[in-house]
């Protein structure tokens, strides 16, 4: 220790001595509630308040664009009272036609889960199989790089003079739709798979089944995922595309049903349910991704 | 060598080339080691000798392009848990716990002949072998690389393999960790007597665990240099050995062999 800091140490104890120390209060929290709570509720609003805002401001200048005379589209305002049946009762059933936005968005969501669900089984059946044998790579790639640039709505004619039913027609779109990433997703999944691992299944004999199912799906997981996130929003995409022109009761058919009958505010309102539903829907396979492939990462 | 006329594994010689369009180049020549029941052999060279090929080709990853692999006089050419190995970085597979690693290979070799009870014992006693009973419902992620490689050795040692090969499996430890583990492969040794064939490039290592150590010569066409009995007798203690004369001159054998008579290449081109 130096003599100038010695120095100060001298002089503050005496000032110390000198004048009797004041008792500052610790601040002491006042419940376990409010200390907890408190810091968690802001975190949360730092996350909300920003969306909130932004969407309040567009919402703002939307309605200053088009609640003018000589609009073309409805302003917010006018959406609000002329599909308001629509915004607050997604569930009621007034007729066969005359449906809630809930029940048509779970008819297209049930067509999207068998076509998604088969673009799964496929996807990974052939990703596997690109993955694993070079000549299957060298052979099917080059045409899937083409197939998978064509857009669904390109498919639909074909599809329609195929299976001349409505129904398959749709989901074979969004199989045909959802299919490809998840193919390509899986094939580099697969090839990935370190050497270390297969030199593993070698010394233990793993048959073909064993090695699937222990070594290449764990391994190939996050990248399988992947390919599955971006299928579930290509086949959401999809499925208001094939509903347009196919009919029934989608969220689509719904879509194109109200531009027919020039009912604009029930398709803003068609557009945030879909938007929403996409969202959600993203969200879970992320979600699922998450849970399953927690640990699989290289260590 | 010792006098057997049929030795429990045999590299009967072993050629390696390897054809890169038409382009060849000869990695090993003409290999020959024998290798007597309860045995711990070591392969040591500069990198790029081809040991980790030896290795390889024992343990039936990779093929010969002339000679032969006899584990008891019969000929070896696939992969098999006869001839487990520990890798070099350890291989768990990182989405099992560290006991459902061992217990897929317990699972895989004994799941005819033994039943779900002896097989849990059977994969909680490796575990305890190698003393990671511990840790056994954690992912190879949240242990350390000595653990991890411990783990290794117990998959290993749970295939009750007639030949356990041990590919540098120390080689990316710190050097007091390597110690540990290897003090931890010597009490094994000693008490399964196991027969083992070890690749490293680390002397002491060699010296102090094995019985025999084969010197290979440098690249392309490596062969064997020299074979070095290592006449310690065991068990073995590192305190000890550190100042022994036979440890000290089978250690300068080995340094004089890699060092003086057989420099690695690159460090010949520096000079």
């Amino acid at each position: 220790m130096s003599m100038p800091l010695l120095k100060a140490e001298a002089k503050a104890a005496a000032s110390a001595r000198s004048a009797p120390a004041a008792v500052i209060k610790l601040k002491t929290p006042t419940s376990g509630f409010s200390a907890r709570i408190l810091p968690a509720l802001s975190a949360a609003a730092a996350r909300v308040v920003p969306p909130l805002v932004t969407l309040a401001l567009l919402l703002l200048v939307w309605e200053m664009l088009c609640n003018r005379p000589g609009a073309t589209l409805p302003a917010p305002t006018k959406i609000w009272t002329e599909a308001r049946d629509l915004i607050v009762e997604p569930f009621f059933v007034m007729g066969p036609q005359d449906i809630g936005l809930g029940w048509r968005v779970l008819t297209s969501l049930q067509r999207v889960a068998i076509g998604y669900g088969l673009a799964g089984v496929i996807g990974i059946a052939l990703g596997t199989v690109i993955g694993q044998s070079v000549w299957a790579m060298r052979g099917l790639d080059p045409i899937f790089q083409v197939l998978r640039t064509i857009s669904p709505l390109a498919w639909l004619p074909i599809s329609l003079a195929a299976f001349r039913d409505s129904q398959p027609s749709a989901i074979f779109v969004i199989l045909i739709t959802s299919v490809w990433p998840i193919i390509i997703n899986t094939a580099v999944g697969i090839r990935n798979i370190p050497q270390d691992y297969r030199n593993v299944a070698l010394v233990l004999r793993l048959n073909p089944i064993e090695f699937f199912w222990k070594i290449m799906i764990p391994s190939a997981a996050p990248y399988i995922f992947t390919g599955l996130r971006i299928g579930i929003g290509l086949a959401w995409l999809a499925i208001v595309a094939a509903e347009m022109l196919t009919g029934g009761v989608g969220i689509g058919f719904f879509i194109w049903d109200a531009w027919n009958s020039s009912r604009i505010p029930d398709i803003v309102v068609a557009l945030v349910y879909i938007g929403g539903v996409g969202f959600l829907l993203d969200r879970l396979v992320a979600l699922t991704a998450g849970f399953v492939t927690r640990g699989t990462a290289a260590s | 060598m010792t006098p057997m006329s049929r030795p429990y594994l045999k590299i009967d010689h072993v050629d390696k080339t390897y054809a890169r369009g038409t382009q060849t180049t000869e990695v090993l020549a003409d290999i020959t080691v024998a290798i007597d029941k309860g045995e711990f052999v070591s392969i040591i060279g500069h990198s790029g000798c081809g040991k980790s090929t030896l290795l390889n080709i024992v343990a039936g990853l990779t093929p010969v392009t002339a000679g032969a692999v006899l584990l008891e006089n019969r000929e070896v050419n696939d992969p098999g848990p006869d001839r487990a190995v520990v890798f070099q970085n350890h291989s768990l597979l990182p989405w099992l716990t560290v006991y459902d690693n061992v217990r897929l290979a317990v699972d895989k070799v004994f799941g005819a002949t033994k039943s779900r009870a002896e097989r849990h014992a059977w994969t909680m006693h490796n575990l305890e072998l190698v003393q990671m009973a511990h840790a056994k419902d954690k992912r190879p992620m949240e242990i350390s690389g000595g653990m991890k490689q411990r783990v290794g050795i117990a998959r290993a040692l749970a295939m009750e393999p007639k030949v356990l090969l041990l590919d540098e499996p120390f080689g990316a430890l710190d050097a007091l960790t390597r110690a540990h583990l290897q003090d931890s492969v010597m009490a094994i040794h000693a008490q399964l007597k196991n027969t083992v064939l070890m690749i490293t490039h680390d002397v002491d290592e060699a010296v102090l665990l094995s019985d025999r150590i084969v010197m290979m010569t440098n690249g392309p066409a490596a062969r064997i240099g020299e074979v070095l009995t290592v006449p310690l007798a065991r068990p073995r203690r590192r305190l000890e050995l550190a100042a022994d004369p036979a440890y000290i001159k089978a250690r300068q054998r080995v340094i004089e062999f890699l060092y003086a008579r057989h420099r690695a290449p690159a460090l010949q081109a520096a000079e």
